[in-house]
């Protein structure tokens, strides 16, 4: 079993919390992720790590409450233990001999940017840091990435708070200005890191996506992670997460990810259930 | 004498195929002692030559004869830590019963029925936990929790050592549990294995995979004295046909994991599984036949067994063929995919084959299969199932300097189980690629032996 030692709700939908895995705390780095499952009869489920401590032996994830587990997740309190918390699994973020960087971030994906952002300042890279949000209520970090940047754009979908448009415009003018970046790292919903890889296509820049496919053991075991990038078959748990965005098959991957949606709303609806069955047991 | 094993009860196939429970229901009492009788207590014991672990066949089931079922249990565990897991997934025919001498006219003596007999007869009767062991102070890790790294452990404990077994999932096991469905080894025998080491005294850890959380080297800088590598074979392999990355492809890997590891086929499970009409498995060795029983039994109408070679070249252990073929698989054999079919959601609509024929004997010995020009056709499914093999996972090899493999990706171990790094054993799956069971708990007893001699040597 494993603590929650700390809960923070950062929006009204997504959740920082820091459990105790002194194991997973102590070989951590940006990029990698860890398993967790909330009780016995839980699924397993991959969040990349957004920060850790080697020394108090915790790990922080920040996640949204999307689905039956994460939601379920969210439900658990400070102090309360998880069954499972596994990792670090996968690749760390390269953040080695780079000069200058632009690290985009859209929306709970900024929870990932932020420890990548860290990782390539400490290296000693120049961190240009873009984060995108829909709308001014669920911007979350902003303090954090404005320490572990050198220049931070905040953007809004609607303009309610930073400046308003797309992260992509914003990279698209930065690029245009001719801000040279040996690489560019964007982590966001699938449709953003494409748009993000379309927009320094011309640029010819190296451009790395963190890619968060259905998982199920994170070992390199069953497969299901499996994503086409350059034409060859990789597994995104012991091969990625990161991987060359230009060379990622976008479409497939939205394919892939979409297997199990149609269950998915349906086990929200009974999973409504168990827990008012749990409540309704209390009540009585 | 009858020349006839006494056959076991079993689930009705009609009935079986909609359920989870365990087939084979196992012998009565008077069912073990009366196929106990017909073994012969051949001097020579050719049977025992056959198994990998030396169970003593003669000897226990001559007890089984005398209704000494303790006596009987006693003998095999002298030898086999894990016989309720041996009595039930070996490949008898090709092992002890191939050897023995009944089968020369007539069925061979139900080795394994009796074997299997005799476990659960003490799990039931008596499972007493055994006693923690006196300890000698030594530390000795053991990464992996299948049959090789439990045997290994087992035999260790007892020769005093301080085992510290290391899991990657989140349940000791390994294969017998992600991998095996609970109709054929149910999971609860293996939990109460898992029991049995733990009162021992060997600690089990889980959500510990070794190469990421811990390398080998920092496990020496633990103060373990010596590693044991049971890693097995989990890398699924794929066919790198078109459409193997449609909505509706898996591999056998990860259908079956979360089918037994997750226990999707349980409404209180949360992890989702397809539902489908109809599944091609594509393989003809064990994992595939568990792949398409447990399609069968989650509901799929039409579930087929799509192989390149013939019937009788299938490695799968002959009583898995006869029990998926009595309930309803359908044999597509010398049959090979070519393409996957897609629609325009990007689900599986079909597959496509192309029929075979037998040539020349190739370097497993086994018929050539060849394609027969022009002769493709299309199988109506929604789900494909790749059943094609599996190799050794990478994650210890690419994180252990000096630590070589064999052009498969199996580590390569001396006469006496060590790999290319002093200290660091190897046995299972790991060493030779995808095999069975009772192979790896005989690797494992191996490496325990070559373990306790390599202590013992260095002081």
């Amino acid at each position: 079993m494993y603590k929650i030692v700390r809960k923070k709700e950062l929006n009204p939908t997504v959740t920082l919390m820091e459990i105790e895995a002194p194991f997973v705390a102590k070989k951590a780095r940006a990029g990698q992720f860890i398993i967790f499952r909330v009780d016995e009869k839980s699924e397993r489920v991959p969040l990349t790590i957004a920060s850790y401590d080697r020394e108090k032996g915790t790990v922080g994830v920040i996640f949204q409450k999307v689905g039956l587990s994460t939601n379920m997740l969210g439900m658990k309190e400070e102090g309360e233990y998880i069954q499972d918390f596994v990792g670090p699994l996968g690749r760390p973020t390269d953040v080695e001999n780079k000069k200058r960087v632009c690290v985009v971030g859209g929306g709970v994906g900024c929870a990932i940017a932020w420890p990548a952002a860290k990782a390539f300042k400490e290296a000693g890279a120049i961190v240009d840091v873009i984060i995108g949000f829909r709308t001014k209520d669920l911007v979350i970090l902003e303090d954090e990435f404005r320490e572990a940047s050198d220049n931070l754009y905040l953007m809004t979908d609607d303009g309610s708070y930073g400046e308003p448009g797309f992260g992509t415009v914003k990279l698209q003018a930065l690029l245009e200005s001719g801000v040279q970046y040996d690489e560019v790292l964007a982590i966001g919903p699938v449709p953003m890191m494409k748009f993000v890889c379309k927009t320094t296509e011309p640029f010819g820049v190296k451009t790395i996506v963190s890619l968060n496919p259905i998982m199920v053991d994170g070992t390199g075991m069953c497969g299901g992670c499996r994503v086409t990038v350059g034409g060859e078959t990789k597994f995104a748990c012991v091969d990625g997460p990161e991987f060359d965005g230009h060379q990622v098959d976008f479409a497939e991957l939205m394919n892939r990810n979409a297997v199990y949606r149609e269950r998915e709303a349906e086990t929200n609806k009974t999973h409504i259930c168990r827990m008012q069955k749990a409540a309704d047991e209390l009540m009585k | 004498m009858d020349p006839k094993k006494c056959p076991m009860p079993e689930q009705e196939p009609c009935v079986r195929a909609h359920n989870f429970k365990e087939v084979a229901l196992g012998y009565t009492e008077e069912m073990a002692v009366n196929e106990a009788k017909r073994c012969l207590g051949c001097k020579k014991m050719p049977c025992v030559e056959g198994c990998p672990v030396n169970v003593r066949i003669p000897e226990f089931i001559a007890k089984v004869a005398e209704r000494d079922f303790l006596g009987a249990y006693e003998v095999i565990t002298s030898t086999n830590a894990l016989p309720a897991l041996s009595g039930r997934v070996c490949p008898q025919e090709s092992q002890c019963e191939s050897k023995c001498t009944r089968g020369i006219k007539g069925e061979p003596v139900g080795i394994g029925r009796l074997e299997r007999f005799v476990a659960d007869w003490y799990l039931k009767n008596i499972n007493k936990m055994p006693e923690k062991q006196a300890q000698n102070g030594t530390k000795v890790a053991v990464v992996g929790s299948g049959p090789a790294g439990l045997t290994c452990a087992s035999d260790l404990a007892d020769k005093g050592y301080a085992v510290t077994v290391f899991e990657a999932l989140h349940t000791a096991g390994g294969v017998l549990v992600y991998g095996i469905p609970e109709f054929r080894l149910p999971k609860d025998i293996v939990a109460n294995e898992v029991e049995k080491l733990k009162a021992k005294g060997v600690e089990v850890m889980t959500n510990m995979v070794i190469g990421k959380v811990l390398t080998i080297d920092e496990l020496f800088e633990m103060g373990y004295k010596a590693v044991f590598v049971g890693s097995g074979a989990g890398l699924p392999m794929f066919m790198h046909i078109e459409g193997e990355a449609l909505k509706g492809v898996f591999s056998a890997n990860e259908y079956l994991t979360r089918t037994n590891l997750m226990k999707a086929y349980l409404e209180e499970s949360d992890t989702p599984i397809i539902v489908s009409k109809a599944v091609a498995v594509v393989g003809g060795g064990n994992v595939a036949m568990d792949s398409a029983r447990s399609a069968l039994r989650l509901g799929a109408e039409h579930v087929y067994i799509v192989y390149r070679r013939g019937e009788a070249e299938m490695p799968a252990r002959a009583e898995e063929v006869h029990h998926a073929k009595e309930e309803g698989i359908e044999f597509k054999t010398l049959c090979n995919p070519t393409r996957i079919l897609g629609d325009e959601s990007g689900r599986v609509a079909g597959i496509e084959c192309i029929r075979m024929e037998l040539g020349e004997p190739d370097a497993s010995g086994r018929r050539r299969p060849i394609e027969i020009p022009g002769s493709e056709f299309v199988l109506d499914v929604d789900t494909v199932i790749m059943a094609l093999g599996t190799s050794p996972n990478p994650l210890i090899r690419s994180t252990t300097p000096g630590l070589e493999t064999n052009r498969k990706g199996g580590l390569i171990v001396d006469e006496h189980e060590m790999t290319t790094r002093d200290g660091v054993f190897a046995g299972g799956d790991a060493v030779t690629g995808a095999a069975t069971v009772i192979l790896a708990m005989g690797a494992g007893k191996k490496g325990a032996a070559a373990i306790d001699a390599y202590l013992k040597k260095e002081g």
